[in-house]
Protein backbone atom coordinates (compact mmCIF):
# COMPACT_ATOMS: atom_id res chain seq x y z
CA UNK A 1 0.00 0.00 0.00
CA UNK A 2 3.14 2.02 0.82
CA UNK A 3 4.02 1.58 -3.05
CA UNK A 4 1.21 3.70 -4.44
CA UNK A 5 2.19 6.68 -2.95
CA UNK A 6 6.13 6.39 -4.57
CA UNK A 7 5.79 9.02 -6.70
CA UNK A 8 8.06 8.29 -10.02
CA UNK A 9 11.22 9.70 -10.07
CA UNK A 10 12.58 9.58 -13.81
CA UNK A 11 16.06 10.32 -14.57
CA UNK A 12 17.13 10.00 -11.11
CA UNK A 13 19.54 7.78 -9.67
CA UNK A 14 17.88 5.18 -7.40
CA UNK A 15 18.92 4.07 -3.78
CA UNK A 16 18.52 0.90 -2.44
CA UNK A 17 15.67 0.17 -0.43
CA UNK A 18 16.48 0.55 3.38
CA UNK A 19 17.35 -2.42 4.76
CA UNK A 20 15.44 -2.35 8.32
CA UNK A 21 18.17 -3.55 10.32
CA UNK A 22 19.68 -1.33 13.09
CA UNK A 23 23.15 -2.32 13.19
CA UNK A 24 24.47 1.83 12.58
CA UNK A 25 22.55 2.37 15.19
CA UNK A 26 23.71 0.14 17.60
CA UNK A 27 27.30 0.89 16.27
CA UNK A 28 26.64 3.97 17.25
CA UNK A 29 25.37 3.61 20.34
CA UNK A 30 28.38 1.48 21.31
CA UNK A 31 31.04 4.10 20.32
CA UNK A 32 29.36 6.50 22.97
CA UNK A 33 28.82 3.69 25.80
CA UNK A 34 32.24 2.05 25.42
CA UNK A 35 33.95 5.63 24.73
CA UNK A 36 32.67 6.29 28.09
CA UNK A 37 33.86 3.16 29.99
CA UNK A 38 37.20 3.80 28.22
CA UNK A 39 37.75 7.04 29.93
CA UNK A 40 37.95 5.69 33.44
CA UNK A 41 39.80 2.16 32.23
CA UNK A 42 42.60 3.70 30.46
CA UNK A 43 42.82 6.82 32.81
CA UNK A 44 43.03 4.54 35.36
CA UNK A 45 44.98 2.09 33.74
CA UNK A 46 47.71 5.01 33.12
CA UNK A 47 47.21 6.56 36.19
CA UNK A 48 48.34 3.02 38.08
CA UNK A 49 51.24 2.63 35.89
CA UNK A 50 52.22 5.79 35.42
CA UNK A 51 51.68 7.88 38.59
CA UNK A 52 51.08 5.61 41.61
CA UNK A 53 53.83 4.74 44.09
CA UNK A 54 57.00 5.01 41.89
CA UNK A 55 55.22 4.97 38.29
CA UNK A 56 57.00 3.21 35.20
CA UNK A 57 60.57 2.68 37.45
CA UNK A 58 58.78 -0.29 39.08
CA UNK A 59 56.68 -2.13 36.41
CA UNK A 60 58.83 -5.43 35.78
CA UNK A 61 57.80 -9.07 35.43
CA UNK A 62 56.75 -9.65 38.70
CA UNK A 63 54.54 -6.52 38.57
CA UNK A 64 52.46 -7.75 36.15
CA UNK A 65 52.47 -11.30 37.34
CA UNK A 66 51.36 -9.52 40.70
CA UNK A 67 48.73 -8.18 38.94
CA UNK A 68 47.38 -10.83 36.78
CA UNK A 69 46.85 -12.96 39.83
CA UNK A 70 43.97 -11.06 40.82
CA UNK A 71 40.56 -11.74 38.84
CA UNK A 72 39.40 -7.81 39.03
CA UNK A 73 42.48 -6.71 37.16
CA UNK A 74 42.43 -9.92 34.78
CA UNK A 75 39.07 -8.45 33.85
CA UNK A 76 40.08 -4.53 33.76
CA UNK A 77 42.55 -5.50 31.40
CA UNK A 78 40.33 -7.69 29.20
CA UNK A 79 37.66 -4.87 29.12
CA UNK A 80 40.07 -2.37 27.90
CA UNK A 81 41.66 -4.92 25.31
CA UNK A 82 38.18 -5.44 23.77
CA UNK A 83 36.35 -2.11 23.91
CA UNK A 84 39.79 -0.39 22.65
CA UNK A 85 39.87 -2.70 19.90
CA UNK A 86 36.21 -2.92 19.36
CA UNK A 87 36.01 1.34 19.85
CA UNK A 88 38.76 1.93 17.62
CA UNK A 89 38.03 -0.61 14.94
CA UNK A 90 34.30 0.41 14.17
CA UNK A 91 35.74 4.18 14.01
CA UNK A 92 38.03 2.89 11.18
CA UNK A 93 35.39 1.08 9.81
CA UNK A 94 33.55 4.51 9.28
CA UNK A 95 36.31 6.74 8.17
CA UNK A 96 37.26 3.51 6.17
CA UNK A 97 33.13 3.76 4.60
CA UNK A 98 33.43 7.87 4.51
CA UNK A 99 37.04 7.82 2.23
CA UNK A 100 37.11 4.14 0.29
CA UNK A 101 35.71 5.59 -3.10
CA UNK A 102 35.86 2.00 -4.62
CA UNK A 103 33.87 -1.19 -3.10
CA UNK A 104 36.62 -3.33 -3.92
CA UNK A 105 39.26 -0.89 -1.95
CA UNK A 106 36.53 -0.52 0.56
CA UNK A 107 36.01 -4.51 0.86
CA UNK A 108 39.49 -4.96 1.53
CA UNK A 109 40.53 -2.26 3.66
CA UNK A 110 37.71 -3.70 5.83
CA UNK A 111 39.01 -7.02 5.79
CA UNK A 112 42.51 -6.03 6.98
CA UNK A 113 40.75 -4.07 9.62
CA UNK A 114 39.21 -7.02 10.68
CA UNK A 115 41.34 -9.47 10.37
CA UNK A 116 43.72 -7.60 12.81
CA UNK A 117 41.22 -7.08 15.46
CA UNK A 118 40.49 -11.03 15.63
CA UNK A 119 44.33 -11.31 15.84
CA UNK A 120 45.01 -8.74 18.44
CA UNK A 121 41.76 -9.35 20.26
CA UNK A 122 42.76 -13.23 20.53
CA UNK A 123 46.82 -12.83 21.44
CA UNK A 124 45.44 -10.37 24.27
CA UNK A 125 43.24 -12.97 25.54
CA UNK A 126 45.11 -15.43 25.20
CA UNK A 127 47.79 -13.79 26.94
CA UNK A 128 45.45 -12.49 29.76
CA UNK A 129 43.94 -16.00 30.57
CA UNK A 130 46.95 -18.10 29.85
CA UNK A 131 49.66 -15.92 31.71
CA UNK A 132 52.06 -18.08 33.83
CA UNK A 133 53.82 -16.30 36.55
CA UNK A 134 55.95 -19.48 37.45
CA UNK A 135 57.68 -18.85 33.79
CA UNK A 136 61.45 -19.01 34.48
CA UNK A 137 64.04 -17.33 32.15
CA UNK B 1 35.44 48.37 -38.86
CA UNK B 2 34.63 49.38 -35.20
CA UNK B 3 33.43 45.79 -34.20
CA UNK B 4 36.75 44.64 -32.57
CA UNK B 5 36.89 47.68 -30.70
CA UNK B 6 33.78 46.96 -29.34
CA UNK B 7 34.10 43.44 -28.39
CA UNK B 8 37.38 44.42 -26.25
CA UNK B 9 35.41 46.61 -24.11
CA UNK B 10 31.48 45.37 -24.20
CA UNK B 11 32.24 41.71 -22.63
CA UNK B 12 29.65 41.81 -20.05
CA UNK B 13 26.19 40.85 -21.13
CA UNK B 14 24.31 44.58 -20.35
CA UNK B 15 27.33 46.30 -22.06
CA UNK B 16 30.51 48.10 -20.61
CA UNK B 17 29.83 51.10 -18.96
CA UNK B 18 28.66 50.11 -15.52
CA UNK B 19 27.41 52.79 -12.91
CA UNK B 20 29.68 53.56 -10.05
CA UNK B 21 28.23 55.39 -7.38
CA UNK B 22 29.21 57.72 -5.60
CA UNK B 23 31.44 56.41 -2.52
CA UNK B 24 32.21 53.53 -4.36
CA UNK B 25 35.29 51.55 -2.78
CA UNK B 26 37.48 48.66 -4.68
CA UNK B 27 37.43 44.97 -3.85
CA UNK B 28 39.19 42.32 -5.88
CA UNK B 29 36.70 39.33 -6.37
CA UNK B 30 38.54 36.02 -6.72
CA UNK B 31 35.97 33.37 -8.37
CA UNK B 32 36.78 29.81 -8.93
CA UNK B 33 35.92 29.34 -12.82
CA UNK B 34 35.56 26.18 -14.65
CA UNK B 35 33.90 25.44 -18.34
CA UNK B 36 33.93 22.55 -19.52
CA UNK B 37 34.39 23.19 -22.99
CA UNK B 38 37.88 24.71 -22.77
CA UNK B 39 39.00 24.12 -19.07
CA UNK B 40 40.64 20.44 -17.59
CA UNK B 41 40.84 21.82 -14.01
CA UNK B 42 38.77 24.83 -12.17
CA UNK B 43 40.70 27.90 -12.12
CA UNK B 44 40.94 31.58 -10.33
CA UNK B 45 39.84 34.82 -12.26
CA UNK B 46 40.33 37.73 -10.24
CA UNK B 47 38.25 40.97 -10.83
CA UNK B 48 38.16 44.26 -9.14
CA UNK B 49 35.22 45.37 -8.69
CA UNK B 50 33.85 49.20 -7.59
CA UNK B 51 31.04 48.25 -4.73
CA UNK B 52 29.15 50.07 -1.90
CA UNK B 53 29.61 48.49 1.92
CA UNK B 54 25.80 48.20 1.45
CA UNK B 55 25.77 46.36 -1.54
CA UNK B 56 25.17 42.19 -1.68
CA UNK B 57 27.96 39.75 -2.91
CA UNK B 58 24.94 38.97 -5.60
CA UNK B 59 25.55 42.09 -6.62
CA UNK B 60 29.34 42.16 -7.14
CA UNK B 61 28.60 39.13 -9.26
CA UNK B 62 25.90 40.80 -11.08
CA UNK B 63 28.31 43.81 -12.17
CA UNK B 64 31.02 41.10 -13.31
CA UNK B 65 28.27 39.65 -15.82
CA UNK B 66 26.51 42.64 -16.85
CA UNK B 67 29.38 44.90 -17.68
CA UNK B 68 32.61 42.85 -17.66
CA UNK B 69 32.04 39.11 -18.57
CA UNK B 70 29.09 37.94 -20.31
CA UNK B 71 30.04 34.30 -19.57
CA UNK B 72 29.98 34.06 -16.01
CA UNK B 73 27.67 31.42 -14.96
CA UNK B 74 25.97 31.29 -11.56
CA UNK B 75 22.14 30.74 -10.39
CA UNK B 76 20.09 33.59 -9.15
CA UNK B 77 16.47 34.28 -8.58
CA UNK B 78 14.75 36.20 -6.02
CA UNK B 79 17.85 37.62 -4.70
CA UNK B 80 15.90 38.59 -1.40
CA UNK B 81 16.92 34.63 0.40
CA UNK B 82 13.70 33.04 -0.45
CA UNK B 83 14.40 30.41 -3.93
CA UNK B 84 17.44 29.22 -2.48
CA UNK B 85 19.28 29.29 -6.20
CA UNK B 86 22.47 31.06 -4.96
CA UNK B 87 24.33 29.46 -2.44
CA UNK B 88 28.04 29.49 -2.80
CA UNK B 89 31.13 29.29 -0.84
CA UNK B 90 32.13 32.95 0.30
CA UNK B 91 35.31 33.20 1.90
CA UNK B 92 35.32 29.77 2.21
CA UNK B 93 31.63 29.93 3.97
CA UNK B 94 28.93 28.60 2.59
CA UNK B 95 25.89 31.51 1.96
CA UNK B 96 23.29 32.85 -0.34
CA UNK B 97 25.04 35.57 -2.18
CA UNK B 98 22.03 37.74 -1.56
CA UNK B 99 22.25 38.20 1.98
CA UNK B 100 25.44 38.56 2.60
CA UNK B 101 26.50 42.04 2.75
CA UNK B 102 30.15 43.14 1.70
CA UNK B 103 30.34 45.86 4.46
CA UNK B 104 30.64 42.12 6.66
CA UNK B 105 33.49 41.09 4.37
CA UNK B 106 34.93 44.21 4.29
CA UNK B 107 38.82 44.08 5.54
CA UNK B 108 39.37 46.39 8.91
CA UNK B 109 42.20 49.12 8.96
CA UNK B 110 41.93 50.58 5.49
CA UNK B 111 43.52 47.07 4.22
CA UNK B 112 42.70 46.15 0.88
CA UNK B 113 39.68 43.58 0.56
CA UNK B 114 39.44 40.32 -1.33
CA UNK B 115 36.58 38.04 -1.56
CA UNK B 116 37.02 34.75 -2.83
CA UNK B 117 33.98 32.66 -4.21
CA UNK B 118 33.69 29.18 -5.25
CA UNK B 119 30.78 26.84 -5.98
CA UNK B 120 29.19 24.90 -2.87
CA UNK B 121 31.49 21.81 -2.41
CA UNK B 122 30.57 17.81 -2.90
CA UNK B 123 28.50 18.23 -5.97
CA UNK B 124 29.64 17.92 -9.50
CA UNK B 125 30.25 21.36 -11.33
CA UNK B 126 28.35 22.05 -14.67
CA UNK B 127 30.01 25.63 -15.26
CA UNK B 128 31.62 28.13 -12.80
CA UNK B 129 29.36 28.49 -9.87
CA UNK B 130 26.92 26.30 -11.30
CA UNK B 131 26.73 22.82 -9.51
CA UNK B 132 24.78 19.68 -10.76
CA UNK B 133 22.27 19.68 -7.87
CA UNK B 134 20.55 16.27 -9.12
CA UNK B 135 22.27 14.04 -6.17
CA UNK B 136 21.29 16.27 -3.65
CA UNK B 137 17.21 16.29 -4.88
CA UNK B 138 17.73 12.64 -5.38
CA UNK B 139 18.58 12.59 -1.45
CA UNK B 140 15.85 14.95 -0.87
CA UNK B 141 12.65 12.86 -2.64
CA UNK B 142 14.39 10.09 -1.14
CA UNK B 143 13.40 10.36 2.17
CA UNK B 144 9.68 11.14 0.71
CA UNK B 145 9.05 14.64 1.94
CA UNK B 146 5.21 15.12 1.76
CA UNK B 147 2.48 14.18 3.76
CA UNK B 148 1.47 10.54 3.82
CA UNK B 149 -1.47 9.38 5.49
CA UNK B 150 -3.86 5.79 5.34
CA UNK B 151 -7.36 4.93 5.33
CA UNK B 152 -9.88 7.26 4.36
CA UNK B 153 -9.72 10.38 3.62
CA UNK B 154 -11.10 12.85 6.86
CA UNK B 155 -14.05 14.69 5.67
CA UNK B 156 -12.83 17.94 7.48
CA UNK B 157 -9.38 19.84 7.77
CA UNK B 158 -7.02 17.65 9.53
CA UNK B 159 -6.64 19.38 12.98
CA UNK B 160 -3.35 19.96 14.61
CA UNK B 161 -2.46 21.81 17.67
CA UNK B 162 -0.14 24.78 18.40
CA UNK B 163 2.12 22.47 20.24
CA UNK B 164 2.24 19.91 17.94
CA UNK B 165 3.09 22.24 14.78
CA UNK B 166 5.76 23.75 17.19
CA UNK B 167 7.67 20.13 17.35
CA UNK B 168 8.12 20.50 13.90
CA UNK B 169 8.38 24.16 12.93
CA UNK B 170 11.71 24.95 12.45
CA UNK B 171 12.43 22.64 10.16
CA UNK B 172 9.80 23.88 7.97
CA UNK B 173 11.39 27.13 6.78
CA UNK B 174 13.98 25.18 4.77
CA UNK B 175 14.18 26.50 0.93
CA UNK B 176 16.65 23.69 -0.59
CA UNK B 177 19.89 25.82 -0.90
CA UNK B 178 22.41 22.83 -0.15
CA UNK B 179 24.50 25.04 1.71
CA UNK B 180 23.95 22.34 4.81
CA UNK B 181 24.35 19.39 3.24
CA UNK B 182 27.82 20.78 1.20
CA UNK B 183 29.15 22.46 4.17
CA UNK B 184 29.15 18.61 5.56
CA UNK B 185 32.06 16.75 5.58
CA UNK B 186 30.72 14.01 5.95
CA UNK B 187 28.94 14.63 2.50
CA UNK B 188 32.07 15.82 0.86
CA UNK B 189 33.75 12.34 1.14
CA UNK B 190 30.82 9.85 0.45
CA UNK B 191 28.13 11.50 -1.46
CA UNK B 192 25.63 8.53 -0.58
CA UNK B 193 24.88 9.68 2.71
CA UNK B 194 21.35 11.43 2.99
CA UNK B 195 22.84 14.87 4.18
CA UNK B 196 21.46 17.16 6.80
CA UNK B 197 18.63 19.10 4.12
CA UNK B 198 17.01 15.84 3.26
CA UNK B 199 16.92 14.94 6.92
CA UNK B 200 15.65 18.65 8.04
CA UNK B 201 13.22 17.53 5.17
CA UNK B 202 12.47 14.33 6.74
CA UNK B 203 12.03 15.91 10.36
CA UNK B 204 9.77 17.84 8.89
CA UNK B 205 6.97 15.45 8.32
CA UNK B 206 8.49 12.82 10.77
CA UNK B 207 7.21 14.68 13.80
CA UNK B 208 3.68 15.98 12.27
CA UNK B 209 1.02 14.61 14.12
CA UNK B 210 -0.92 14.94 10.93
CA UNK B 211 1.63 12.43 9.23
CA UNK B 212 1.77 8.38 9.18
CA UNK B 213 4.51 7.36 7.81
CA UNK B 214 7.05 8.38 9.98
CA UNK B 215 8.25 4.80 11.08
CA UNK B 216 9.12 4.55 6.87
CA UNK B 217 11.16 7.64 7.10
CA UNK B 218 13.20 6.33 10.17
CA UNK B 219 13.73 2.93 8.70
CA UNK B 220 15.47 4.89 5.30
CA UNK B 221 17.47 7.06 8.03
CA UNK B 222 18.56 4.21 10.05
CA UNK B 223 20.26 2.53 7.14
CA UNK B 224 24.06 3.32 6.60
CA UNK B 225 23.76 6.09 4.51
CA UNK B 226 21.18 7.38 7.52
CA UNK B 227 21.72 9.81 10.51
CA UNK B 228 24.45 7.95 12.29
CA UNK B 229 26.61 9.19 9.65
CA UNK B 230 26.20 12.38 11.15
CA UNK B 231 29.65 13.12 13.44
CA UNK B 232 28.20 16.53 14.90
CA UNK B 233 30.33 18.86 13.61
CA UNK B 234 27.65 21.75 13.18
CA UNK B 235 28.73 23.36 9.61
CA UNK B 236 25.23 22.50 8.50
CA UNK B 237 23.66 24.82 11.33
CA UNK B 238 26.50 27.53 10.85
CA UNK B 239 25.58 27.32 7.11
CA UNK B 240 21.90 27.38 6.99
CA UNK B 241 20.88 31.13 5.94
CA UNK B 242 17.21 30.58 7.51
CA UNK B 243 19.01 29.75 10.91
CA UNK B 244 17.62 26.18 11.20
CA UNK B 245 19.56 24.29 13.76
CA UNK B 246 19.87 21.85 11.06
CA UNK B 247 22.39 19.67 13.73
CA UNK B 248 19.30 19.73 16.07
CA UNK B 249 17.09 18.85 14.07
CA UNK B 250 19.20 15.64 13.02
CA UNK B 251 19.88 14.78 16.90
CA UNK B 252 16.43 14.33 16.82
CA UNK B 253 15.81 11.78 14.67
CA UNK B 254 18.25 10.05 16.22
CA UNK B 255 16.68 10.13 19.42
CA UNK B 256 13.37 9.12 17.84
CA UNK B 257 15.24 5.98 16.76
CA UNK B 258 16.98 5.35 19.99
CA UNK B 259 13.52 5.73 21.89
CA UNK B 260 11.28 4.60 19.28
CA UNK B 261 9.11 7.83 19.93
CA UNK B 262 8.26 10.80 17.53
S1 LIG C 1 18.34 23.33 6.07
FE1 LIG C 1 18.99 25.47 5.68
S2 LIG C 1 20.99 25.25 4.64
FE2 LIG C 1 19.97 23.26 4.49
S3 LIG C 1 18.94 23.30 2.51
FE3 LIG C 1 17.44 23.97 4.07
S4 LIG C 1 17.61 26.22 4.09
FE4 LIG C 1 19.42 25.46 3.01
S1 LIG D 1 18.66 34.49 -5.17
FE1 LIG D 1 16.99 33.51 -4.18
S2 LIG D 1 17.91 32.93 -2.32
FE2 LIG D 1 19.46 34.15 -3.18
Amino acid sequence: MSDALILDKPRSPRRPAARRSNFELYSWLFMRISGLALVVLVLGHLFIMNILDGGVHRINFGFVAGRWASPFWQVWDLAMLWLAQIHGGNGLRTVINDYARKDSTRFWLKMLLYVSMVLIISLGTLVIFTFDPNITG
Amino acid sequence: MSAPAEEKTASGSRGSEPPVPDGAITVTVKIRRFNPEFDDEPRWDTFEVPALPSDRVLNLLHYLKWYVDGTLTFRRSCAHGICGSDAMRINGVNRLACKVLLKDLLAGGGKATTITIEPIKGLPVHKDLLVDMEPFFEAYRAVKPYLISYGNEPTRERIQSAADRERFDDTTKCILCAACTTSCPVYWTEGSYFGPAAIVNAHRFIFDSRDEAAEERLDILNDVDGVWRCRTTFNCTDACPRGIQVTKAIQEVKRALLFKRT
